[in-house]
């Protein structure tokens, strides 16, 4: 009797170190020794200074790095998660506080393997399932940018996570079983992808690497991951709750059918003549896409229009309300809507949006929607739209059941189909930020 | 009925259509203008910024522009809290609101008559007293060595205290003193929010709201004496890159 139990706690003590070796060689796969790789190979020049900028921008590494008003990229800033806040670390060049004392490989192995320089595994909030995919010569570019800034002293404020999440056992685990780093011979080896062309390929490198696009425009399961990189099939932003719709669906945000200049205009002046850019998708814009070179803004848009599409949900035939002048929604667009976005919903160009035949009026998720009437906002400021027209919130002039009904009411006019809002769907939107 | 009849009715419902079709665009034209760009602010605050005196949103317009840009940037940058201005402010650039700022100071709109004080004439003498002389013992300055004697503010940043809705002036002074109003350092009108007893917030607002603003009243354009304290928020400021 005893010698079994002996066995078996014997048989699990086995399967749990098992477990352990197995997690840590998963975590460490493919993973350079930095000590090998540490003697900087790369001399810093004004050219490679000027480029590492230029592909910060790309990667957007200030929206997190910087607290808004403060020194740019001395971190701080708060990355609210299910799991707990997330605090981005100072970045500028500072030996105690900052990486001053980073190498090159250092940077790399975080960007690559998200592994910090004292060996300390990083969370995904910053992306490294993305970054992974960014070649050794732009990590040593933005490198070298980093190391051109002022450094700053200000030290890193410590993540708030609850545990287990606090763990790095935990982290080891997810990461286990939801990350992988990329191969070195980037920027693709796939092989169909790798007949598509050089500003295809380019595209991808943005979109699913520095973009880390999919870091929004994705799905989340349980535990936080995404499927992979491909995936831009819409997600609802945690915390923030606003969507970042599909960009492979034709009702959402796919660009498929769009003329590639108006992608790009989008991309670089936050409005379009096909829709304007909302919500978080602002700070994308004002921060990132709006500072990238023509030739690369068409690179991603050949990219977003090339990718494969998910079939069209056919809407089931039901009962709509038909719309009326005079039912309350109709009232309500009367007084409040009518001066700006016009009788037929047709909006004024380079203004304000038309919301007939609007997918971000009759897209199924409808919290973006709410989003926009109560708080109202601003297209971002850009240097292709340095004056954008303003909509004012709603939040402290209509009740939810009122911000239903006029939802309601634009969802089915001027040949919109799209299911009604109800209240409860508006008193979710409210007051979360 | 003869043809050439039809022709011409068909004509005159054809020029009809076209004719309203103008009118109902010129009725909704969107202008090339600030004030049309603007259309954000003046829901809450009043049409050209404007705010009666009997709500809570506080008049913008004529205010020194130097002041709004200051308070702008400070939503967006969060030195001020109020969700609805950060979320509005948080994608403009410091050139925008630059401009913001200034269109709202070149206003030139009457003020609302002032609200009737609703309290006693102890409490009123109060205010009165705070704002005109301050109070030495407890070091609070009068109000009026620095938003100067008409109260008016003073060009470029200095904002005016009358002609403002009272329960506006109370969540203000009140917010300086609990410390959720920020200005940039050295805040000087925290300092002094937080010398103020609770019961001197509320004789000054009482008192400041039942004050008649005069017609063409203007920031004024400086003041005779040097600032009792060292103030942050007289320089502009700006961060967005």
């Amino acid at each position: 009797m005893k010698r079994a139990l002996i066995r078996i706690a014997l048989v699990l003590l086995g399967l749990g170190l098992i477990g352990i070796a197995s997690v840590r060689w998963l975590n460490e796969r493919g993973e350079e020794s930095v000590t090998s790789a540490s003697v900087s190979s790369v001399a810093s020049t004004p050219a490679l200074v000027a480029r590492g900028a230029y592909l910060a921008r790309a990667g957007n590494c200030m929206g997190c790095h910087t607290v808004q008003g403060s020194a740019a990229y001395a971190g701080g800033r708060g990355v609210p998660t299910p799991f707990g806040t997330i605090y981005a670390p100072n970045l500028t060049p500072d030996d105690a506080t900052g990486l001053g004392a980073w190498s090159q490989a250092e940077f790399w192995r975080a960007l690559h393997n998200g592994r910090a320089r004292d060996g300390r595994l990083l969370y995904p909030a910053f992306p490294y399932p993305n970054y992974t995919r960014i070649t050794r010569d732009d990590s040593d570019a933005i490198h070298a940018y980093l190391r051109s800034l002022p450094p700053v002293v200000q030290a890193n404020k410590p993540h708030e996570l609850p545990f287990p999440f606090d763990q790095q056992a935990a982290l080891a685990v997810w990461r286990a079983l939801y990350f992988r780093a990329a191969e070195p011979a980037e920027p693709s080896t796939r092989e169909a992808d790798a007949a598509r062309g050089a500003e295809w390929q380019r595209g991808a490198y943005l979109v699913e690497g520095l973009g880390h696009c999919n870091a929004c425009h994705a799905s989340r399961n349980a535990l936080g991951a995404t499927r992979n990189t491909l995936d831009l099939a819409g997600g609802l932003i945690p915390v923030q709750n606003w969507y970042a719709p599909s960009l492979t669906s034709a009702n959402e945000a796919s660009v498929a059918g769009w003329d590639t200049g108006h992608v790009v205009a989008l991309m670089r002046t936050g409005i379009s003549a096909r829709g304007s850019v909302s919500g978080p998708m602002r700070e994308v814009v004002a921060g990132s896409t709006q500072h990238l070179t023509e030739p690369d803004l068409r690179a991603m848009a050949l990219y977003l229009k090339a990718l494969p599409q998910t079939a069209a949900e056919v809407a089931p035939a039901r009962a709509m309300p038909s719309p009326s002048p005079d039912s309350p929604g109709g009232k309500l667009y009367e007084q409040n809507c009518v001066q700006c976005h016009g009788e037929q919903g047709e909006g004024v160009a380079g203004a304000y949006p038309a919301l007939a035949g609007s997918r971000a009026v009759t897209m199924p998720v409808t919290v973006n929607l709410a989003h926009m009437v109560l708080e109202g906002g601003f297209p971002p400021a850009t240097a292709g739209n340095p004056r954008p027209y303003g909509m004012p919130p709603f939040a402290t002039v209509l009740s939810d059941v009122e911000v239903a009904q006029l939802l309601s009411h634009l969802r089915a006019s001027w040949g919109n189909h799209a299911a009604p809002v109800s209240a409860l769907d508006v008193a979710r939107s409210r007051g979360v930020r | 009925m003869p043809i050439p009849n039809t022709k011409f009715f068909n004509a005159l419902g054809v020029s009809l259509t076209l004719l309203s079709a103008a009118l109902a665009h010129a009725a909704s034209k969107v202008e090339d203008t600030m004030a049309q760009r603007m259309q954000a602010c003046t829901g809450c605050h009043g049409p050209q910024g404007r705010a009666a005196s009997d709500g809570y949103y506080p008049r913008i317009a004529g205010k020194p522009a130097g002041y709004l840009y200051n308070q702008l940037v400070s939503f967006r940058d969060g030195r001020r809290h109020y969700a609805l201005m950060t979320n509005l402010l948080a994608p403009l650039t410091d050139d925008y609101l630059r401009e913001i700022a200034a269109h709202f100071a070149s206003l030139d709109v009457p003020y609302p008559p002032p609200q009737p004080a609703t309290t006693s004439v102890d409490l009123l003498t109060r205010g009165e007293t705070l704002v005109l002389r301050g109070d030495a013992a407890r070091k609070i300055p009068a109000c009026v060595q620095c938003h100067g004697a008409a109260l008016m503010g003073v060009a470029p940043a200095i904002p005016a205290i009358v002609g403002m809705p009272r329960d506006y002036l109370n969540a203000q002074l009140g917010a300086w003193r609990t410390g959720s109003r920020h200005a940039n350092a050295p805040d000087c009108m925290a300092q002094v929010a937080q010398a103020l007893a609770p019961g001197d917030i509320s004789a000054l607002s009482q008192w400041l709201a039942a004050q008649p603003v005069a017609a063409g009243a203007k920031p004024a354009a400086a003041l005779p004496d040097p600032l009792p304290m060292p103030c942050g928020g007289m320089a502009p400021t700006g961060s967005k890159p």
